[in-house]
């Protein structure tokens, strides 16, 4: 489903955030990926939706290499992805609904349909009836729970979260742990980038461990 | 295609709702853009009803057409045919040397004619052209002139010249007038685009990231741009219609001591149609250069 071969990253100044990185993710797995700030995680995950591009070694996706993929047709994959951030990235002028609904305006889904889905994916997160609050409103774990919902509400295949639970105290970080686990029992593909291995244990997920640009450990 | 429309829609609303949330700005926007347009249309129309008033008080230009003192009969007649067979001929009449004479002398000659031994007039003829092109007239004089028993054709159509110079030297400083305040008016919007991009930034990476396409995210800003311009038409023509109304009273009164009927006239549906199109042209161009200057980055 997700194919990194001998992917390397290579930034100017010669600094090498990954040196010849391959793995393969099947469809259905809950993968943990951890190593320390700078060991290339961000990196690694930015290049399957293309937000970087490796300098050599090609990403598939579904079989398709989209490393080269022309800059028309990004959005597109983007669109079959679920992505979480570190920082929620909401967009605080506007209310929980109409952040989660931002991906369905996107794809041009009919007002009614959307709607629902919008009330579907809160209530998924553990936020229904919340709909009408401001993000401003909501603590730092309700807010990445609504980002989850922006992220899940079109039904993608694969998440894929960078360092989600990097601001949070540990009770909210092990419910934000639980709902990728819960995600990935219904058959989504969930990557989640961690320094905190230790949340995600319990769900026994395969994990990748990168250290300075390096895969060092891979549990599958 | 009903998708395609669906998103155009919501683009429109989006850039509506921006115009609503800072009415001061919007106003003020307006009333720059409006005030600007409301200099070119005003003067276009201004011109515009200058050349009706010079077509009411002088009526369409005549050309008199003199024969030779000798001239028989037949050809006379073939005079009065070739103006029938003349297709820039609206009308014409012919005026006899009796009549011509007639004519003098009411207006007070008849002191001097009567001292001379015989009628020293020609037959005559007024020709009406057709059209108000002075190079037609030109033409017909020249034409008229070669006519075998035609002495002397006189083409009263001076003034009309310079009359009809004068209004095209006017026309092109209103184009060029209407051109630079057109181009100030993209820089307006381009500068108000530029700010609403900065504005919009964190929603324009987020949307990227979900997978917005470039069309997507400039959509907004062409409404945008288009829906100020638009605005600004309005208060362009507004202007003028309240320029026209101040104003009218006074013209009119004026062209009644020239002996004319003249009623000032505003912007009619075609001058309406296009200063508002011209306007959110504008609007749409500047917001499309600030768009390509200041999205291109971001969206690559």
């Amino acid at each position: 489903m997700i194919l990194f071969d001998e992917v390397v990253k290579r930034y100017p100044g010669d600094y090498v955030a990954l040196a010849g990185v391959s793995f393969e993710i099947r469809h259905g797995e809950l993968v943990v990926l951890s190593g320390h700030s700078g060991a290339g995680k961000s990196t690694l995950l930015k290049m399957i939706p293309v937000i970087e591009r490796p300098t050599e070694g090609a990403v598939k996706i579904n079989g398709q290499d989209v490393s080269g993929l022309r800059a028309s047709a990004i959005p597109y994959l983007r669109r079959n992805l679920g992505l979480v951030l570190q920082e929620s990235r909401l967009l605080f002028d506007r209310s929980v609904f109409d952040n989660v609904m931002l991906p369905l305006v996107i794809t041009g889904h009919p007002p009614r349909d959307a709607a629902r889905r919008v009330e579907a994916a809160l209530e998924r997160v553990g936020l229904s009836g919340r709909d009408r609050e401001m993000p401003a409103g909501l603590s730092g774990g309700e807010q990445q729970r609504v980002a989850i919902a922006r992220a899940i509400v079109n039904r993608p295949s694969i998440l894929i979260a960078d360092e989600p639970t990097a601001h949070l105290d540990t009770a909210y970080a092990s419910e934000i742990a639980a709902l990728f686990k819960s995600f990935n029992e219904a058959g989504v593909t969930v990557l989640v980038s961690t320094h905190d291995e230790s949340l995600f244990a319990r769900y026994r997920p395969r994990r990748l461990a990168l250290s300075k640009g390096i895969l060092v450990g891979d549990s599958a | 295609m009903m998708n395609w429309l669906g998103l155009h829609g919501r683009a429109a609303l989006q850039a509506m709702r921006r115009l609503l949330r800072q009415p001061l700005g919007t106003v003020l926007s307006a009333l720059v853009v409006g005030i600007a347009l409301s200099l070119p249309a005003g003067g276009y129309l201004l011109l515009d009803n200058v050349a009706t008033l010079a077509r009411g008080v002088s009526g369409t230009p005549e050309i008199s057409l003199f024969m030779i003192q000798e001239a028989a009969e037949e050809q006379v007649r073939g005079i009065e045919q070739r103006l029938r067979r003349e297709s820039g001929v609206a009308s014409f009449r012919h005026v006899p040397p009796d009549e011509a004479l007639r004519q003098l002398a009411q207006s007070g000659l008849g002191d001097v004619l009567g001292g001379l031994p015989g009628n020293p007039l020609p037959h005559a003829f007024v020709v009406t052209p057709r059209g108000d092109d002075p190079a037609v007239y030109e033409a017909l004089e020249a034409r008229f002139g070669e006519w075998d028993g035609v002495e002397h054709v006189q083409l009263d159509s001076a003034w009309v010249e310079r009359l009809h110079a004068l209004i095209g030297l006017g026309k092109s400083a209103v184009l060029l007038l209407a051109g630079l305040l057109g181009f100030a008016l993209v820089i307006v919007t381009f500068n108000t685009i530029r700010l609403q991009i900065m504005t919009q930034r964190p929603e324009i990476d987020v949307s990227r990231l979900l997978g917005a396409t470039d069309p997507f995210i400039r959509r907004p800003f062409y409404w945008f741009g288009s829906l100020q311009g638009l605005l600004g038409g309005l208060v362009a023509l507004g202007t003028v219609w309240m320029t026209v109304e101040a104003l009218g009273g006074s013209v009119e009164s004026l062209a009644t001591t020239y002996g004319a009927v003249f009623v000032l006239s505003g912007p009619g549906a075609l001058e309406t149609v296009s200063i508002l199109g011209f306007a959110a042209f504008l609007g749409w161009l500047g917001s499309a250069i600030s768009v390509r200057r200041h999205l291109a980055e971001r969206l690559r």
